[in-house]
């Protein structure tokens, strides 16, 4: 097997076997990204020369038997804002360009402690605020299924990079389902952890009681592997959960007999593109011939999800984005008269028009006389949606359901009305809104050639059960294909 | 409730995101935060006058740890990030008169 072709954890082994080297690895990463990068444009930085050092450092410890590990040797793709010691970080904003963090994020320092060598950074929405990586002050990715169609976002990058073979796996960020809805765009396999999972500390922070890092990858085991390395306690971030098991790939096994799954009737209604829904319906089918219950029910408040989340996220975003002056970093306008005038100027120059629109949302939503109408009713509704999980999860030990309504739209149709673009959320927000985990698989194409992804949705702490699911499946859907080699 | 957001709205707005949008981008903005809060109104149908505000879906409290140094001196790489820099400080212009 070409070594493009392998997933993260065979290209592992067959490093740890002697088979090939962690060199080969890299430089099979590195062509891979200079044959692509032209289409794709899912990198914002390409890490030639520390990628090749760091391999003969893995490779060193892989020979000692000190690295044995399934990610030792492989290369990996970080999002661009998930900080990276001494690598330029700007989460695709001018107002970051030219950062260079003095400090790693803690699922960087994992993933170095596991051997994984990191390749570049990838293109995302400015700040991870979008749906189809458009929002980049430096450039769209396209999707490597259709180059006229988006990745999705804000993940973009991470995504199109493992679609497109550049990287075996990847690392994303998902704050309203910016992992889950570029994996499904793309046809690879993205998941978010429950809320608290995976260490916040060092991801440069957009809605902080959403967001959360989470794997891109060739595939379950793949996701399941590069999760459980990321994974940790950490006190540096004071939402970080202590959890009892972090071994996701024990959970990899064919079985889903004594599931029970349930399918939202309200998830199936107007908007949903028909051959997704097909699709998805198959995929439930799949799940049932191998032995899982599956059945429809009613889980309400839909609707009210993707408002509440825009306040939230929103109010978040203006509160987190404050930091950004024109003083410690990045941008800083040429002309002002004095110090208000220069971060104001540094800002309004600085941010793209979808950040700053979420700024002024979220500043107007804080303000006196508005707060109680819109923050704190958004916060009320957002606790009436986690009870309606709440109540679906007594019954059920997941939820399936799309990724998204569609699947990619062509390059340039989606900015333009903002609201529309926020729609295509429906399916994702609500689990960040919850705090659940939720895993995308990839399960069918539709007539333009493009993937369609399901989701299953588990309550907080049901990684493994999502796991099983998604790989009892998986194994029953067979390979997913890639898209055409150019 | 009937959103009209007018010009001093978007003013108070632009002081408290420290943001001043150029004319040109001024209307469209304001009428993004119409639209948007028209739509967002749909939360009204729902009532929640018997549902505390969640902010952490999980039960937590107060996180407190020692307050101890673990990172070394990164001054000079981190004043290396700054756009002016004077004598070991961040340059700002001038704040009091």
């Amino acid at each position: 097997m070409e070594i493009k072709d392998m997933t993260a954890v065979q290209l592992s082994a067959a490093i740890k076997e002697g088979k090939i080297t962690v060199s080969d690895a890299v430089e099979a990463s590195l062509a891979a990204v200079r044959a692509s990068e032209d289409a794709i444009h899912a990198f914002l930085l390409v890490d030639e020369e520390g990628a090749r050092a760091r391999a003969a450092e893995v490779q060193k410890k892989i020979d000692a038997g000190e690295l044995t590990g399934p990610l030792a040797g492989v290369p990996i793709a970080i999002k661009d804002n998930i900080c990276t010691k001494g690598l330029a970080t700007t989460c695709a904003s001018k107002i970051l360009q030219n950062f260079v963090p003095t400090y790693d994020a803690e699922v960087i320092t994992r993933l170095e402690e596991a051997g994984a060598v990191i390749i570049g950074k990838t293109n995302m929405d400015e700040f991870a605020m979008g749906s189809t990586t458009e929002t980049s002050a430096y450039g769209v990715t396209k999707n490597p299924w259709n180059t006229e169609h988006v990745p999705g976002g804000s993940s973009g990058g991470s995504c199109a990079a493992v679609a497109a073979g550049e990287v075996p796996m990847a690392l994303g960020s998902d704050t309203g389902g910016s992992i889950r809805q570029p994996s499904s765009f793309c046809g690879v396999t993205g998941m978010k952890p429950t809320y608290g999972t995976v260490s916040r500390y060092g991801l440069i922070a957009y809605g902080s009681s959403l967001d959360q890092i989470g794997p891109v990858a060739k595939d379950v085991t793949d996701c399941a592997a590069l999760l459980q390395t990321v994974a940790s306690y950490d006190a540096k971030d004071a939402t970080s959960m202590k959890r009892d098991d972090y071994d996701f790939m024990s959970a990899l096994k064919e079985d889903v007999s004594d599931l029970k799954i349930g399918i939202p009737n309200s998830y199936f209604g107007e908007g949903l593109d028909p051959q997704v829904k097909e699709s998805i319906l198959k995929a439930a089918d799949v799940l049932k011939a191998r032995g899982a219950e599956v059945e429809y029910f009613d889980l309400d408040l839909i609707d009210y999800a993707i408002p509440a989340y825009y306040v939230i996220a929103s109010a978040e975003a203006s509160s987190n984005l404050e930091r950004f002056d024109g003083v410690k970093y990045g941008f800083r306008a040429k002309e002002y008269e004095g110090l208000h005038d220069m971060y104001k100027k540094s800002r309004s120059e600085g941010f793209g028009p979808e950040v700053k629109r979420r700024i002024m949302l979220g500043s107007f939503v804080l303000s006196s006389g508005y707060y109680d109408a819109y923050y704190l009713k958004a916060l009320r509704t957002k606790a009436l949606i986690k009870q309606e999980f709440d109540r679906a999860f007594e019954k059920y030990d997941m939820i399936l359901s799309p990724a998204a309504p569609s699947t990619a739209p062509r390059l340039g149709e989606s900015l333009s009305d903002p609201l529309q673009m926020y729609l295509g959320d429906i399916y994702t927000v609500s689990v960040n809104l919850a705090g659940l985990p939720g895993i995308t698989v990839p399960c069918g194409m539709d007539d333009k050639g493009l993937p369609i992804g399901m989701q299953l949705i588990g309550d907080c702490f049901s990684e493994k059960k999502l796991f099983r699911a998604a790989y009892t499946y998986e194994q029953a859907r067979g390979a997913f294909g890639q898209p055409e080699k150019r | 409730m009937a959103n009209v957001i007018s010009d001093e709205t978007m003013e108070y707005v632009g002081i408290l995101a420290k943001l001043e949008l150029k004319d040109e981008e001024k209307e469209s903005a304001r009428q993004d935060m119409q639209k948007m809060l028209d739509y967002v109104d749909k939360l009204n149908e729902l009532d929640t006058s018997k549902v505390e505000p969640m902010t952490h879906i999980f039960e937590m409290g107060n996180v407190f740890r020692e307050d101890e140094v673990t990172n070394g001196d990164d001054r000079d790489a981190m004043l290396a990030n700054a756009p002016e820099v004077k004598e070991g400080q961040y340059k700002v212009p001038k704040t009091v008169e």
